[in-house]
């Protein structure tokens, strides 16, 4: 009786530390964002009182708001891109036969080893080659190098695993190598897709190397360099306020976006179809 | 309508040919290239050499739609996030039919196979019967010139089997132009639902006819062993002679006349003699062909199967269900001369003269 209420209480306190430690920061960053003046370096638990002007700030001057819009639009097209050519590559890297298949999936599997560091001059020099530096494009495609290489491999295994009869049954009845996968088995991988697609946005979204390498002007930037070089009035004065409020601002998105597909990524779709 | 295969391994070399409209069966054991067969047909599995033709027309390098053939599967493989309607009509939208046209056809469908109420459903939501019923729907819509069933009863339990079966059956009539080619591994389903049964064995085509001439004349010991349950018995024997009335001695057994066309030069070969156990019947011992110990009796209501040890042997009975046969009795069992079968040396049946 007493054995089991402390190894319930020592489950609980584990599950508590896990929490504080997980929350706490995000709690503070809020906590941060929502004071002003001196009151930034009163060290405190509990909101004392609550002022915006931080948020009002961040928004309002600069170029933050298009910064955001920049994030959205280079994560979105990373995630909408990396699908594409991750669900088409999958079909022909799970269900085509062709000689040096596996090869080419170690190969993109290899392409995810390397350290950004190490791509970083070359893709440089390639991204100015190309003339799209200072570009959203920039990004779009130096992200897609870290964001293909799992999509493949984590679409390309759910592929594998998707009944052949299914597939057999669609060419019966008439549908081509791209009705079957837009028609057949999308539908049936969304849960998959909708994993890959988070976590190629989450990792656009955070990105910071490449966003400081391949933008020059402020109006290019992303949001992660944006709240690094936000400066203060005085060289020595760091911003901590709305550094605070700007990284509530891009963190929030992210939880929403998990909170709402975390519910759909359960469904067990593929039930029903084969025996079972 | 002629199909020839020559394709390595799986099938070795099948010429085949299909009259319109009939209900072909293949049958064989796990492995023989039955649907491997089928898959040829459907276009699913490429030939590596020979030609397959449908009405005429080469269709070797024809993707399966454009064959005309629409094929049933074992697993039902429907498509598991579109309702029982979308599933038949995916092939119709594909194929660009007006909306108007697929909605009468796939109702049509729907009320042959009584599954218009599921119509909203997903497969899911319906049971393994059902969803039979639904997968033969998707092949009936598309109006095919084939129907390929692979195994389609085998996931079933046995009563719902029965009743399926039957289903297939009706379904072959009211399709009265429609080919179909039916795969499996059961004999039963083969024998009652074939005009003609294709026995496959290692990729080759052992015999082709319909369900009562293998059953009466199996061209040769494997189509013998292989239709009819239990299993024929066959023993090895010794050919006393050729010619008019030819005689053969089974090993154990006593000589007898059988109705068979043996040369004369093969009197003095070894072969092999065959009789069903339903053919078998007790005797007196002065006409008897074997005779023996009993070792089992087993009583099954409508028939008694005994196993009786001939020598090193054992040969299997069918009796009447209140046959007075005990464990360990000595009987003696005798058969019409006219279901006695004799295979040469190589297995191969010696053809059967008329009684």
């Amino acid at each position: 009786m007493i054995a089991g209420l402390i190894k319930r209480a020592a489950f609980y306190t584990l599950v508590g530390v896990i929490v504080v430690a997980a929350v706490f920061p995000f709690y503070y960053a809020i906590l941060t964002s929502l004071k002003s003046g001196t009151a930034l370096f009163d060290v405190g638990y509990w909101p004392t009182s609550v002022s915006l002007v931080n948020y009002v700030t961040v928004l309002s001057t600069g170029t933050f708001l298009r910064n955001i819009g920049n994030s959205l639009l280079i994560a979105l097209a990373v995630v909408i891109l990396s699908l594409l050519l991750g669900v088409t590559a999958a079909y022909a890297l799970s269900r085509v036969n062709f000689r040096g298949r596996s090869l080419l999936l170690l190969t993109i599997l290899s392409v995810s080893m390397f350290p950004q560091i190490a791509v970083l001059a070359g893709l440089f020099e390639l991204i100015r080659a190309l003339g799209v530096y200072n570009t959203p494009f920039a990004l779009i495609f130096a992200y897609m190098i870290f964001t293909l290489p799992f999509t493949v491999w984590v679409l390309t295994a759910f592929m594998r695993d998707l009944p052949v009869e299914i597939e057999e049954a669609a060419i019966i009845d008439g549908a081509t190598p791209w009705i079957i996968v837009s028609k057949v088995f999308v539908p049936l991988m969304w849960p998959a897709m909708v994993t890959t697609g988070l976590l190629a946005f989450i990792a656009a979204w955070n990105e910071f190397l490449f966003a400081l390498t391949f933008t020059a002007s402020s109006s290019q930037r992303t949001v992660p360099v944006a709240i690094a070089l936000l400066g203060g009035a005085g060289q020595f004065e760091i911003p901590w306020g709305n550094i605070m409020a700007a990284s509530v601002i891009v963190t929030v998105p992210l939880l929403v976006l998990v909170l709402v597909f975390q519910r759909k990524i359960v469904a067990g779709l593929t039930l029903g179809g084969v025996k079972g | 309508m002629i199909k020839s295969f020559g394709s390595v391994e799986a099938i070795k070399g099948v010429d085949l040919d299909i009259a319109p409209g009939a209900f072909v069966v293949f049958v064989g054991p796990s492995g023989c290239g039955k649907s491997t067969l089928l898959r040829l047909i459907a276009g699913l599995e490429e030939i590596t050499d020979g030609t397959i033709a449908i009405d005429g027309e080469v269709v070797n390098s024809l993707p399966p739609a454009r064959r005309g053939v629409a094929m049933v599967f074992q697993s039902y493989s429907l498509y598991p996030h579109m309702t029982v309607y979308d599933n038949i009509a995916f092939g119709l939208k594909i194929g660009g039919d007006g909306k108007a046209d697929i909605d009468k056809r796939v109702r049509e469908a729907a009320e042959i196979l009584q599954i218009t109420e599921f119509l909203d459903r997903l497969p899911r939501q319906l049971s393994g019967g059902q969803r039979q019923r639904v997968a033969i729907g998707r092949a009936i819509v598309r109006d095919p010139r084939i129907f390929l069933f692979d195994e389609p009863l085998s996931n079933l339990d046995a009563a719902l089997r029965v009743a399926t079966r039957i289903e297939i059956a009706k379904l072959h009539e009211r399709m009265a132009g429609t080919t179909m080619i039916y795969v499996t591994h059961d004999q039963v389903e083969a024998m009652t639902l074939a005009d003609r049964i294709v026995v496959l064995n290692f990729g080759k085509v052992e015999q082709v006819g319909t369900p009562m001439e293998l059953y009466r004349a199996p061209a040769n010991l494997f189509v013998a062993r292989f239709i009819g349950s239990p299993a024929m018995n066959t023993i090895p024997c010794m050919i006393e002679s050729g010619g008019s009335a030819p005689r053969v001695v089974p090993e154990g057994g006593r000589s007898v006349v059988v109705n068979a066309e043996i040369p004369l030069k093969a009197a003095g070969a070894r072969g092999t003699f065959g009789v069903r156990p339903e053919d078998l019947s007790l005797a007196n011992s002065s006409e008897a062909i074997f005779t023996g110990k009993v070792d089992i009796v087993e009583k099954l209501g409508e028939v008694t199967q005994i196993y009786v040890g001939v020598r090193d042997q054992t040969i299997v009975a069918k009796l009447g269900g209140d046959a007075a046969v005990e464990r360990d009795d000595e009987i003696a069992l005798t058969a019409p001369r006219g279901a006695l079968h004799v295979f040469d040396d190589k297995g191969i049946a010696f053809p059967r003269t008329p009684a």
